[in-house]
């Protein structure tokens, strides 16, 4: 006798039911426990207090009445509806994000393959372009130099190779993503919710149903989850700085007979570039946190030598390239905090 | 002589909220901007306005802040649409235009001056001088040497490679206006181009708008809440209060014979010596006679200049010149009376106040 077949004697659905118990699923784990202590009672009902009343969940209701699912048979059903879609789905997004995994093989090939002191030249060089400091560039030249002489020079390369392209595309899809949302409020409604559910959303999320939709072996298992979690901040600051920029400027631009293309690329998007930059640089240190958890889908890097160091509990391994990881999240941070910087003082705005 | 109109504007009404057009029944029955307010949501910006702006002067809107001057402005270039009217410029119905049609007049017809400047920060000044241009599709060689030329009008010389942040308020207003001027419009919209800058700095950018306008006659409209910025360049100024025109006209007409206790307080508080001219208050020649006159005034000279030629002595009266005719005689009493502020004051809503 379970607790709630009151409720459907007394709504005369105990024929609707049919016979109770009847379900032919296999023991959950908690039925057993209760088996257990009850002493091999065939339920734990006794009706001497209303403390003891558990709440009508569906198993509890299953256990009354053989219509209700159990809460175990919901979960296997939201696994099938995913697995039915799964075939759909991936006939149209296999061939969509082909590209990526191109990408990405292609520059984790070129990082590979280009020797590595053309690698640092070119990357020094690329750090004094963005932030024009001389000092900047010392300390990523340095910094590439000492990983590179405790042997993680590779795993960093990887590691950054993977962030190039994931923050390149996350700058391509989510800057006109933003400037849509900037223009339609529709738009902005739609979206927002959307952005906050991949902000909030734990980052292991993402990668389940990402497994079952790729191949562990492609790289665009891992691009596709650091482009979801990373897209964010660009979105949301195009979004932003364009909706800030003065309105006396934009109304200047109308009064002038600005076509809206002109006012896009002559107006906004000058003046919101600091927002924009500011959305760069947050993406790019979301790509490296997590590129470090998509390790466990096979993204390579330093993030697998971290795994390692959980997994085998070697100390010093994981350590050492948690502090590459830094080293690297320190460089990308200063770079673009400086470009950034640059675009700040160069168009700042006076104050009225 | 007939002035030909440039800009008019006709039963010209605004209303803000969700539906204009339903709340703009109950105000073409009759309904008061409180009530509207009150009864359903809206608010009533411009009522009933019938302005005519003729080319070749300086039309001042004036009102106090929420008067709905700006939106009047506004609706001139079509950054507002009205909710019911009409807008004719030069002939043409502003309203009927389509989108083409109206980048067209903006481009072409018209250049705006704005309150707090609105340069684009990221281009430097020249660039921004130059900005009509460059929006007609011109490149910097189009537009570089008439930008170069109004620059130094303004008093900007050499200052092109700057950038706006790098210039003071003054400075980035004059860019604003050789910006408007380098577009080469015939009419300038002038959103409360002064109100930001210093009084000192104000009276400089007063006197320079004058001195181009003497030369360039464009049809300017000018909207200001300060009445001696208004009366020192207006040729018609136009008095707005909660979005309707309350009185208009000749300057000095509004001076003399204000029409409504508003204006009696608005005009109660201005310096009268330095705004009247002697043609406002001279009696003409024909009814004069023969007065014995110790001197020649001209027509367009302040009381202010009069009083300082005269020395105080009222005893003096002079004769009224204008286009080196005699037109007229002043008397000193006569002056003196008119610098005390009309009688209607007495009737004015501060009086009753008090």
């Amino acid at each position: 006798m379970a607790t709630y077949d009151f409720l459907f004697d007394g709504l005369g659905l105990r024929a609707w039911c049919g016979e109770k118990g009847s379900s032919d699923g296999p023991m959950t784990m908690a039925e057993l426990l209760a088996r257990k202590k009850t002493g091999g009672a065939e339920d734990g009902f006794t009706a001497d207090s209303i403390w003891n009343l558990p709440f009508p969940s569906l198993d509890e209701l299953n256990r009354a009445c053989a219509q209700f699912a159990r809460t175990r048979d919901m979960t296997k059903s939201v696994e099938n509806s995913f697995l039915g879609i799964k075939d759909g789905l991936k006939a149209v997004l296999d061939p969509l994000t082909q590209p990526l995994s191109w990408l990405l093989e292609g520059a984790l090939y070129l990082f590979a393959a280009t020797p590595w002191w053309l690698m640092i030249f070119f990357l020094a060089t690329l750090a004094y372009v963005a932030s024009k400091s001389v000092r900047l560039m010392a300390f990523v030249a340095g910094a590439l130099l000492f990983l590179a002489f405790i042997d993680h020079y590779d795993y960093a390369m990887q590691t950054l190779s993977i962030i190039f392209v994931c923050a390149f595309l996350c700058v391509l899809l989510g800057v006109p993503i933003g400037i849509a949302m900037s223009r339609s409020d529709r738009m902005q409604r739609l979206m927002i919710p959307v952005l906050d559910m991949l902000q909030t959303l734990p980052t292991f999320v993402y990668l389940i149903p990402l497994i079952f939709l790729f191949s562990v072996t492609e790289p665009k298992l891992y691009g596709i989850a650091i482009i979801l979690y990373a897209i964010v901040p660009v979105v949301r600051l195009t979004d932003l700085g364009i909706r800030l920029v003065d309105e006396e400027v934009i109304e200047a631009a109308d009064a002038f007979g600005m076509t809206k293309r002109q006012k896009l690329f002559g107006v906004q998007i000058p003046l919101a570039l600091p927002n924009i930059m500011a959305g760069v640089n947050q993406t790019i240190m979301m790509s490296l946190a997590m590129v470090v958890i998509a390790s466990l889908v096979s993204a390579p890097g330093l993030g697998v030598l971290v795994l390692r160091g959980i997994r085998n509990l070697e100390l010093g391994v994981g350590l050492v390239a948690g502090l590459g990881i830094v080293l690297l999240a320190v460089i990308l941070d200063r770079v673009t905090k400086a470009a950034l910087a640059r675009v700040n003082a160069s168009t700042s705005v006076g104050r009225h | 002589m007939p002035k030909e109109i440039s800009i008019s504007i006709r039963n010209l009404y605004k209303v803000f909220g969700a539906a204009p057009q339903d709340a703009m029944k109950h105000v073409l029955a009759g309904m008061s901007k409180a009530e509207l307010m009150a009864g359903h949501g809206h608010v009533l910006g411009l009522c009933d306005i019938n302005v005519d702006m003729h080319a070749g002067e300086i039309t001042v809107i004036m009102g106090l802040s929420g008067s709905g001057k700006s939106t009047l402005i506004r609706h001139v270039n079509r950054l507002i649409e009205p909710t019911a009217g009409e807008i004719w410029v030069d002939g043409e119905n502003v309203l009927e235009f389509g989108e083409d049609r109206l980048r067209q007049m903006r481009r072409m017809q018209m250049s705006m001056v704005f309150q707090h400047f609105a340069l684009l920060p990221h281009r430097t000044v020249l660039q921004n001088t130059g900005m009509a241009q460059a929006v007609r599709g011109e490149g910097r060689a189009g537009y570089e040497k008439a930008a170069h030329e109004w620059l130094e009008r303004v008093g900007l010389k050499g200052q092109g490679h700057q950038y706006p942040h790098q210039l003071s308020g003054g400075m980035k207003q004059r860019v604003g206006i050789a910006r408007a001027l380098t577009s080469n419009a015939p009419i300038m919209l002038m959103d409360e181009a002064f109100s930001a800058l210093d009084p000192l700095i104000r009276t400089d950018m007063q006197d320079l708008l004058l001195e181009l306008q003497q030369e360039l006659r464009k049809t300017i409209v000018f909207i200001s809440h300060d009445l001696d910025e208004a009366l020192k360049l207006a040729d018609h100024l136009v008095i707005l209060k909660d979005g309707i025109v309350i009185q208009q006209g000749e300057p000095q007409e509004i001076l003399l014979h204000p029409n409504d206790p508003y204006i009696v307080d608005f005009i109660s508080d201005i310096n009268r010596a330095r705004v009247l001219r002697a043609r406002s208050i001279m009696t003409p020649a024909v009814k004069a006679g023969h007065v014995s006159v110790s001197g020649e005034v001209d027509a367009e000279d302040t009381l202010e200049t009069i009083i300082s030629r005269s020395n105080g002595d009222t005893a003096h009266s002079y004769t009224v010149m204008g286009d080196g005719k005699p037109i007229g005689v002043l008397d000193m009493k006569t002056l003196v009376r008119a610098l005390v502020p009309s009688s209607a004051a007495n009737d004015g809503m501060r009086k009753r106040a008090t």
